[in-house]
């Protein structure tokens, strides 16, 4: 087993290597110039310019960069925001707890409500909760999620006024952030409130980027479900007059469930890129809409180090899926 | 406010009943971006300094609330030598810093914080230049500063004096802008020790009405009343700016009571926003300009009668109209109408597409085809430049001028406008930074900013223009100042190097309850004078 | 003689595995109407010009934000409204038709292409290029699509062309994974052996022999990529990274909209409808395509 993790890991370092040369290469083609934006309307002389350049190390040749960009990454430095000169690592630790309270929130709706629609579904193939659900569950998976989430702000914070508009917690709320993720935090406070607040803010949010992962799990459930079903040992367990439940719950089940693991781990990178999209339609505060921010403002550090970030993370979390896996199904390992 | 946030509100006045006084009143203010930093040198947005120079810091001067006029501000009293080279600054006597969990000030406010907060930016030597990675002083530089101050000078300990190297007379307009903030030197001193030099971005300590309690990135700052302010302290006890990018949504929460005022709100929710009885708005002419600028060193656009011709072709009410929502007035001269030395008397170009296609034959164009730039990003002075540019488009086709729309990304689209052989004319506008017309016309329109890299793209240079506006610099004599600036109105709209569109209104909603907010024409926002009332 | 026997059979097989599938298509009423509702996109886009009653760029400035027609204030020129500058929504929304199936169709033709190309090689060659090969498509695969293509638009600059590309780019990667391991599993089957005896280059291997025996979870994969295409374009556009106004793409519409989303509900609510509609059917006929051409779910 420890062969197995090792020879993984060994697998990710040249991917990793390879991911910040792209990281880094990317953001050095971009077009636009950082220094520039920083001047605005004013213009800027081109001596001033050179200058800046020169202190931001931009002139410097671009395989040096990367050496030096290596290098400090190496002893954990990820540089600094050119935007607020703040260590990039520090806005990113700052941001990312907001963004896996609102990813974790979602996979947790997304698979307490998928798989059991997805078993049901399968249970009952044919019925009308069979069709309603699937048919709703592909209009989940067909969602252009930026707009839902503008409809479901309409009703419910517009017209209907039951759930705030943006932000984590109610402003009138203020203690200090311990684990950064304001649900935990707010029950810690002890604050009469806190977390139905923390809570309130959470669910629209949460519910439009768990949409399409809730729509992909039903369907995964429900067709892994079907197959294991038709599998010899499910019929002989039925043919044998146990109880159907049984069947479901413990035979069937079970070998269905690995697959549908998988799919709930592969779905952290449409998390993410979900969380783009959602972070900016509620103004939340973590690290896609960071991204996106600065992407136009041409924060190169940011950029770069923050693309790595999310890369490393996506790339841990499927590590982890495929250990999880290996643990599941014994075959994989000695593959 | 509706029921449940209703029922939130009371629960937490139960909660925070024990932790802080009953009734403290709390203002909050949906803010439209995150500031950079909190110490308000180095970076250059409004959205930083509306977080940082306005509540926390004073300056030696201050502008008066509600307009550009210089009033004292941390300095009592100055004085200005005969020859306009030497300015001597008497200091306000018991000021305090604010205190925080690290710091506690033992002296007051005197003439080292003074020194070390000038010094630190004009002075590459200063331990605190470079305090942050990749500093730089861009409002220090291109206020010329540098070659501005000749020498700094400790008198005693509430005494400084700054001698010029040149007569210059916005410079006290210059000195009441917010990178000329005064930062605590023993603060610095106490960082420096701790080698936690950081804080004093993070964790500013200043003058201001508010002392900064916290900051969680990209959501929320915290604010409280500083009890031992030098002037009228603030009648809120708690400011909050809850950032909030989506003009949609801060109305949103506007409206849901979630906060009590709001900038920039959408041109088009001004309706609702005046219909709403739980709301009211302010609204005051910005001091800005949005402007299409030829480049009248290219054929045919050199000659200035073409230029007039195609500004008499643009139907600039139609743009206040769709662009603007009517949310602004159509400009007729570079400098907004709030601006001392503003020339009313000047007469706007008619809208007259059949004058303007005669003019044009009269000088020989026909069949012209032209580019206009318009910008990819949404700015105070011009809310959509490419819908702005597709009314010119229909406008100028009326007129036999073809017309092509190009568009770059936002920082090439500013270097690539100052280019001297730029091809087609420009969308761009400006917003004052100290509301001296110094600040439009010599920074947009004098020789000095031609050429590339400069602000004046329309790339025009009139020796009569800037003889004009340098003289008006040099001159201490406010009313010899405007009769300049006036006359320089006057060659500016007979060589129309620009077609001037629009000077956009700032509005200001906020909840009904909210008593003493004063818009400032520079565009600022500060609360020491808010207060709520029930 | 041989020769002609192999091809009449091969045209005979081909045209009842079609029957078959078509059979199987058609039992799937999900599948058929999407199919269905996709005609009609199709031919609106076609037809744009015929079926829009305004030109979808053409501004009435004494229009401005006129609401549906059913609604109080409408008018029966503009059948969904106008948006902010006075333009036929209804006549936008169809010509945005176009945009998005042409956004679909270049997309998966450029990420098939490409996702082909390089997966026959690196299954078909295996050892060090395919290392190489597929360490590259992990590494475009660790970043989170929307993310990279992000990126990739500022890179290229924003703009239709450069979002579909930046899109097509970032699927390939799923391309080129199925078709390793397609080609992987036939390489071994003995009617490869059998033709590299008789004498069959590479390429010929490659692409008339193993290919043609590939073609079923491409396929699957290419709706697939369809119609996450048109919302991966959209979101770009809603991002204000796609297409770029006065063009009517929905998503850029949208991007436009937000700023009435109080004020005009009909600008906000269409052009998402639009999306949601499109997308929607090319995944039921998805869908109908996989359950026909997978035996494994067939007979489930």
């Amino acid at each position: 087993m420890l062969r197995f993790i090792l020879s993984k890991l060994l697998y990710l370092i040249p991917t990793f290597l390879g991911i910040t040369m792209i990281a880094f290469g990317f953001v050095r083609v971009l077009p636009g110039d950082p220094v520039l934006l920083m001047a605005g309307e004013r213009g800027i002389t081109p001596e001033r310019h050179a200058e800046l350049s020169h202190q931001l190390g931009f002139d410097r040749p671009i395989w040096e960069q990367y050496l030096d960009f290596l290098g400090r990454l190496l002893q954990g430095d990820l540089g600094n925001s050119l935007v607020t000169k703040k260590p990039v690592l520090t806005e990113f630790l700052a941001l990312f707890p907001a963004t896996i309270e609102l990813g974790l929130v979602a996979i947790v709706i997304a698979t307490m409500v998928g798989i059991p629609v997805g078993v049901i579904a399968a249970i009952k193939r044919g019925s009308w909760f069979d069709q309603v659900s699937m048919t709703a569950a592909l209009v989940g998976f067909s969602m252009p999620i930026f707009w839902w989430g503008l409809l479901l702000i309409i009703l419910f914070s517009g017209i209907l006024q039951w759930t705030p508009v943006s932000g984590r917690i109610s402003l009138l709320y203020y203690f200090p952030q311990v684990t950064g993720f304001m649900l935990i935090d707010s029950l810690l406070s002890g604050q009469k409130g806190a977390f139905l607040s923390a809570l309130s803010h959470l669910i629209l949010p949460s519910v439009v980027l768990a949409t399409i992962p809730l729509a992909v799990i039903a369907r995964q459930t429900r067709s892994a479900m079907l197959e294991v079903m038709g599998e010899d040992y499910v019929r002989t367990a039925r043919a044998k007059g146990l109880p159907s439940s049984r069947v479901v719950g413990v035979h069937a089940l079970r070998n269905a469930m690995i697959p549908v693991v998988t799919t709930i781990g592969l779905q952290i990178g449409v998390l993410m890129a979900g969380a783009i999209l959602t972070e900016t339609i509620f103004s939340w505060p973590g690290i896609g809409k960071w991204m996106i921010d600065s992407i136009s403002r041409r924060d190169y550090p940011v950029v770069q180090s923050g693309l790595l970030l999310i890369a490393g993370v996506v790339m841990l979390v499927n590590l982890a899926v495929d250990l999880t896996y290996g643990l599941i199904n014994p075959r994989i390992r000695h593959k | 406010m509706n029921a449940f946030s209703r029922g939130l509100l009371a629960a937490s006045v139960l909660a925070l009943g024990a932790a802080a006084p009953a009734m403290a009143k709390t203002f909050v203010y949906c803010s439209e971006g995150s500031p950079e930093g909190f110490d308000p040198v180095p970076y250059t947005a409004g959205t930083t300094f509306d977080a940082s120079a306005h509540p926390i810091y004073n300056r030696l001067v201050e502008f008066k609330k509600g307009t550009t006029e210089v009033e004292p501000g941390l300095a009592e009293s100055w004085e200005v030598s005969e020859d306009g080279l030497e300015y001597t600054f008497h200091l306000r006597k018991g000021v305090k810093f604010h205190s925080n969990e690290k710091f506690t000030p033992t002296r007051d406010f005197n003439a080292d914080d003074v020194i070390f907060s000038y010094d630190r930016q004009g002075n590459a030597e200063n331990p605190w230049h470079q305090y942050l990675a990749g500093i730089s002083y861009e409002y220090y530089s291109a206020m010329e500063m540098a070659s501005l101050i000749s020498s700094m000078e400790k008198i005693d300990d509430y005494t400084v004096k700054f001698t010029l190297s040149r007569p210059e007379a916005p410079f006290m307009a210059n000195i009441a802008m917010p990178f000329a903030s005064i930062v605590s030197k023993e603060y610095a001193d106490t960082l420096e020790a701790a080698g936690t030099r950081e804080d004093l971005n993070n964790l500013p300590i200043g003058t201001g009405p508010f002392k900064f309690v916290a900051y969680q990135k990209d959501a929320v700052i915290r604010y409280q009343k500083n009890a031992d302010y030098w002037g009228t302290a603030p009648m809120i006890d708690d400011l909050v700016f809850a950032i909030t990018p989506d003009a949609a949504v801060r109305l949103q929460k506007l409206k849901a009571g979630e906060c009590h005022l709001m900038p920039y709100p959408a041109p088009a929710d001004l309706e609702a926003i005046k219909a709403d009885p739980n709301l009211k708005l302010d609204e005051q002419a910005g001091l800005n300009v949005g402007y299409l600028a030829y480049n009248t060193t290219v054929a045919p656009f050199d000659n200035p009668k073409v230029r007039k011709a195609l500004n008499m072709a643009i139907n600039k009410g139609a743009i206040v109209d769709a662009v603007f929502q009517g949310a602004a007035v159509a400009a007729k001269n570079p400098i907004p109408p709030t601006m001392w030395s503003y020339n009313d008397a000047i007469q706007d170009d008619p809208y007259d597409p059949e004058a303007a296609k005669a003019m044009l034959e009269a000088e020989g164009v026909s069949d012209l085809s032209m580019k206009i730039w318009a910008m990819p990003v949404q700015r105070p002075y011009m809310p959509n430049a490419r819908r702005t540019a597709e009314l010119m488009q229909e406008d100028f086709a009326k007129v036999g001028v073809n017309v092509e729309i190009v568009s770059y990304e936002w920082g090439e689209y500013l270097k690539k406008s100052t280019e001297v052989n730029r091809d087609g004319a420009v969308i761009l506008g400006w917003t004052g930074d100290n509301g001296d017309p110094d600040n439009f016309l010599a920074v947009l329109l004098s020789c000095a900013a031609a050429g590339e890299g400069g602000s004046n793209r329309a790339q025009w240079c009139n020796e009569d223009f800037s003889a004009l506006i340098s003289q008006a610099k040099q001159t201490s004599d406010p009313a010899e100042r405007t009769r300049l600036y006036e006359e320089a109105q006057v060659i500016f709209k007979d060589q129309a190097p620009w077609a001037t569109i629009a000077h956009s209104t700032q509005y200001v909603p906020m909840a009904k309850n909210v008593e003493g907010f004063m818009m400032s024409p520079l565009g600022d926002f500060t609360f020491e004078t808010v207060d709520l009332v029930e | 003689m041989t020769d002609a026997t192999v091809k009449l059979s091969d045209a005979q097989i081909r045209r009842r595995m079609l029957a078959d599938f078509w059979y199987d298509f058609r039992r799937n009423k999900g599948a058929v109407a999407g199919l269905i509702v996709f005609a009609i996109l199709v031919l609106v886009a076609i037809f744009a010009p015929l079926v829009a009653p305004h030109s979808p760029t053409l501004q009435y400035r004494d229009a401005l934000l006129v609401p549906p027609v059913w609604s109080e204030g409408g008018q029966s020129a503009y059948l969904l409204g106008t948006d902010a500058v006075g333009r036929d929504i209804f006549s936008r929304l169809v010509f945005g038709a176009r945009y998005s199936l042409f956004i679909g169709v270049v997309v998966v033709m450029i990420a098939l292409t490409g996702g082909i190309i390089l997966g026959l090689v690196a299954g078909y060659f295996g050892g060090w290029v395919d290392t190489i090969i597929m360490r590259v498509m992990d590494i475009v695969l660790a970043f989170p699509s929307l993310l990279l293509a992000l990126v990739l638009v500022a890179i290229l600059g924003p703009g239709l062309t450069n979002a579909m590309i930046a899109i097509a780019i970032v699927y390939q990667p799923h391309f080129a994974r199925l078709t390793r391991a397609a080609v992987m599993g036939e390489k071994q089957r003995e009617y490869v052996t059998a033709a590299r005896l008789a004498g069959a280059g590479n390429l010929r291997l490659m692409v008339r022999t193993i290919l043609p025996n590939c073609l079923a979870p491409l396929i699957v994969q290419a709706t697939l990529s369809f119609s996450s295409a048109v919302l991966d374009a959209a979101a770009l556009g809603f991002l204000g990274m796609g297409a770029q106004p006065p063009a009517p793409e929905w998503g850029t519409m949208l991007a436009e909209a937000r700023e009435f989303i109080l004020r005009a509900w009909w600008v906000v609510t269409f052009p998402g409808l639009a999306i949601l509609i499109s997308v929607l059917a090319i995944n039921l006929m998805g869908d109908g395509l996989r359950d026909a051409l997978d035996p494994k779910l067939k007979r489930s």
